[in-house]
């Protein structure tokens, strides 16, 4: 019948999946932490001169509920593990989540018993930002790399989509073909 | 200027003071902990002292079998402008230490962070609670037997 029937079984599914892709992420909201100084390059990096808008995520929200990007900007102290933790819990599925800065990656220059070394520890991250703090355009290189993501329908806290399951299994496949 | 502050302390309480030291233009005055109160009373309230602003108060652990902790007072005079350094000895057996707050009542919060960071009691103080630390963490991190990277699994992270 149709298109389906020119198409055969698969190839709807995956156009849908790669269609709500395509809008999710160029619609990314994102829900900014800054708990520190990362904070102030992350304001920057949603101001005109860096202008986040270009990519679609202008919207910041300042309620994990209606986000799907979490941005952990900062210095992240055991203390504030625990509202982290509760903050990305708030947020729906699918969601993504940026640790920006050397102390939230790693805990960077704090190597002591107060900070997190590294949110790893306690949440999936998807993309690690370098920097103390990062210039914005890293963190706008680290949204292109959520979106490259999105896309692909790869997320570390979600489970995979269907389309992202097939895509694997083919690029399985092939390298099974190159081994045998 | 100081050494008159200095002289009317050593007038008044001269059985309570242990040592006076000078070192680059600042008075470390070394006091007993039990006259304390007084003792910061008469400097706020004296004509010539006049030390209306406490301007910090920190702990400091010198890890000797014999008093081991102390309490420092950093003092300032806004009206006379200048400035005195009050040190008390608290040892790891008794770890209680009178508070200033009846004397200046924003000393509050820095005893507390003093609580928090080296566990020294301040009877007299209504606030006793953890500063920065978790409320039910059991050590105290600036103690120089504190490890660097803390105890491990003392404060929980959530599950991942």
């Amino acid at each position: 019948m149709g298109l389906e029937h020119a198409l055969g079984d698969s190839a709807i599914t995956t156009t849908i999946d790669s269609a709500i892709n395509w809008c999710r992420k160029n619609s990314v909201w994102p829900m900014p932490l800054g708990i520190s100084c990362c904070g102030i390059e992350m304001m920057a990096f949603a101001m005109p001169r860096f202008d986040v808008s270009r990519f679609g995520a202008e919207v910041f929200r300042f309620s994990p509920r209606q986000s799907d990007l979490l941005i952990v900007a900062g210095t992240t102290t055991y203390k504030m593990a625990t509202v982290v933790r509760k903050i990305y819990d708030q947020m729906p599925d699918p969601k993504w989540v940026i640790a920006m800065g050397a102390c939230t990656s790693s805990g960077g220059m704090y190597r002591t018993y107060s900070v997190v070394q590294g949110i790893d520890q306690f949440l999936p991250v998807d993309v690690y930002v370098g920097g103390c703090p990062p210039r914005p355009d890293n963190l706008l290189n680290a949204l292109m790399m959520i979106q490259d993501k999105i896309q692909r329908g790869e997320s570390r806290s979600t489970p995979m989509t269907v389309a992202a399951e097939r895509i694997e299994k083919q690029q399985l496949l092939q390298i099974q073909g190159i081994n045998n | 200027m100081i050494t008159t502050v200095v002289e009317k302390l050593q007038e008044k309480f001269s059985d309570n003071i242990l040592s006076v030291k000078e070192f680059r233009g600042e008075t470390t005055v070394v006091v007993k902990s039990e006259e304390i109160v007084s003792i910061c009373m008469f400097l706020r309230d004296h004509e010539e002292c006049q030390f209306d602003y406490c301007s910090d108060i920190c702990g400091a652990d010198a890890y000797t079998p014999e008093n081991r902790f102390e309490v420092i007072y950093n003092l300032y005079s806004i009206s006379r402008n200048h400035r005195i350094r009050l040190k008390v000895f608290v040892d790891e057996s008794n770890l209680h230490c009178p508070s200033v707050t009846s004397v200046w009542p924003g000393a509050e919060w820095p005893e507390r962070e003093t609580y928090d960071m080296i566990g020294v009691i301040f009877d007299g103080n209504n606030d006793m609670r953890r500063m920065y630390m978790p409320e039910d963490f059991e050590y105290y991190p600036l103690r120089k037997d504190f490890p660097m990277m803390g105890i491990p699994d003392s404060i929980p992270l959530p599950r991942k």
